[in-house]
């Protein structure tokens, strides 16, 4: 019975470490963006600004918490509650290090999988129940986007199961000792960098919300708490991706002794978050057009031509040894 | 316990499902008929079919009913959709269903009795699902392979001639 309230305990300290997570990067992505475009970014309150983090949630939670009267009432609230819980659900696969993980289920990845495809319920059901045009385009583009994304992501992983004969992630990792799969599967890595970005919805992929045709897209009704919330989702998403890049290409919680595995593991994911920072940064939004031929004329063809070659290339080795 | 769990995602799906049936807002349904998904995911699960319960997640709720729901935003249909929904399920509707349903029960409880335990108390693991569909079942896997290649042609020459047709005009 202790073992089940451990887990209990640990799943909560992970939800809070999350969440607390996401609420810094808020002031942390806004200060990167700033050093990144020569400004200086929020640096007024404590030290290197980081209370701007306070404010905000002050700021937000005492916000008249409004639902507009011509929208779906219920699905109104429900949607952006179900992005968080659905991205929190994620989470619990995630193997932080040898010892600490919630849960490592046979099924891991594909649990991953399913957690980040019911994401896009909350994108859609929001753009649905606002009621108002621009946040039903919003919500049709992301319904458009997210479903063909996660059939380059799921099929970008598909070499890492392969290599690794199993979808559990413990094992995934384990499996990585003699070489990290960001080597050997560079072709799935490349594909799921782009599909991680584009179901998270972040820029440059971020044509659900694409303030400049859509006001804000799928949030346009959304404010205070429950604008915070697609907020905390969308930051969660972030996070869950990095620390899946970090679990299936890079070695997860994998290093050099002298350090516990759940450091590198936050290091090498704390890389990812900046990498996608900065990414934001550096890359305009494509049209809409391009994005979708981006994904099926050129992703799905290197997703498919990297099965087969690590097919083969399993296969081989099998028979060599 | 694992009963008991069992037993809840029953009765959270069935009660979905009938949710489903009567709702008049057509969002209201397909958010009720996910929901249904959702719990029989988690019956699968327990009954030792963790591959089902993850396919059941990842392809119904997360793939085929967002496309539900895309389709649903499209047709926009509002009030009035409400309205025609609210005369198609007048009470006189709902009989020769009822009565098919409940023979199927009856037949359901008789099959019932015959079985002994609820489930074979063996996990399948993804690995056997594997080994079973492209061992014995390969031919249907095939079958079911060729049947998607004629949808994406379909969707394929459909697309084309609606393009074609925009250049011409």
């Amino acid at each position: 019975m202790s073992e089940t309230t451990a887990t209990i305990i640990f799943a909560l300290v992970v939800l809070l470490g999350a969440v607390s997570a996401a609420a810094v990067l808020t002031w942390f992505e806004r200060r990167l963006l700033g050093i990144w475009q020569d400004r200086y970014g929020p640096n007024r309150l404590g030290p290197l600004g980081i209370f701007q983090v306070l404010a905000d949630m002050l700021k937000l939670l005492t916000k008249h918490d409004w639902v507009p009267p011509f929208s779906d009432r219920v699905v109104f609230v429900f949607a952006p509650t179900a992005l968080v819980v659905a991205m929190m659900m994620g989470f619990a696969v995630v193997p932080f290090s040898e010892t600490l993980y919630i849960i490592d289920i046979d099924i891991g990845l594909l649990f991953f999988l399913g957690m980040t495809s019911l994401a896009v319920y909350a994108v859609l059901l929001g753009g649905l129940a606002s009621n108002n045009k621009y946040a039903l385009l919003g919500g049709l583009r992301s319904a458009a986007q997210m479903v063909s994304y996660e059939v380059f992501m799921g099929l970008s992983l598909m070499g890492v199961v392969m290599l690794t004969g199993s979808f559990s992630l413990q094992a995934i990792v384990l499996a990585q000792v003699d070489g990290w799969y960001c080597f050997s599967q560079i072709l799935g890595l490349y594909v799921f960098l782009i599909a991680g970005i584009a179901e998270s919805h972040r820029l440059p992929f971020d044509l659900p919300e694409a303030e400049h045709e859509l006001t804000a897209g799928f949030h346009t009704e959304y404010s205070g708490m429950k604008f915070a919330m697609f907020m905390l989702g969308e930051y969660l998403g972030l996070i869950l991706i990095s620390c899946m890049i970090t679990t299936l290409f890079f070695g997860g919680w994998l290093g050099p002794d002298w350090l516990p595995g759940l450091f590198w593991f936050s290091l090498k994911t704390f890389f990812f978050i900046c990498f996608f920072i900065l990414l934001r940064a550096a890359i305009p939004r494509p049209r809409y057009d391009q994005l979708m031929s981006l994904g099926w004329k050129v992703l799905l063809p290197i997703t498919l031509l990297n099965l087969v070659i690590t097919g083969a290339l399993a296969l081989s080795l099998q028979g060599a040894s | 316990m694992m009963e008991s769990l069992f037993y809840m995602a029953g009765f959270v799906a069935f009660t979905a499902t009938v949710l489903s049936l009567s709702r008049t807002n057509a969002t209201h349904a397909l958010i009720y008929l996910i929901i249904s998904l959702l719990a029989v995911a988690v019956m699968f699960y327990l009954m030792g079919a963790p591959f089902a319960a993850a396919l059941e997640i990842v392809v119904y709720a997360g793939a085929i009913m967002v496309l539900f729901v895309f389709v649903i935003m499209m047709l926009n249909l509002g009030q009035a959709g409400e309205q025609r929904e609210r005369q198609w399920l007048a009470p006189r509707i709902w009989i020769v269903p009822t009565l098919l349903a409940l023979i199927l029960l009856v037949e359901m409880a008789l099959a019932i009795t015959q079985i002994s335990g609820t489930t074979s108390g063996v996990e399948v693991t993804p690995k056997e699902v594997g080994l079973t569909l492209f061992g014995p079942y390969l031919l249907a896997v095939e079958i079911a392979s060729m049947l998607l290649l004629a949808g994406l042609v379909g969707a394929y020459h459909l697309g084309r001639r609606s393009i074609d047709r925009s250049r011409q005009s």
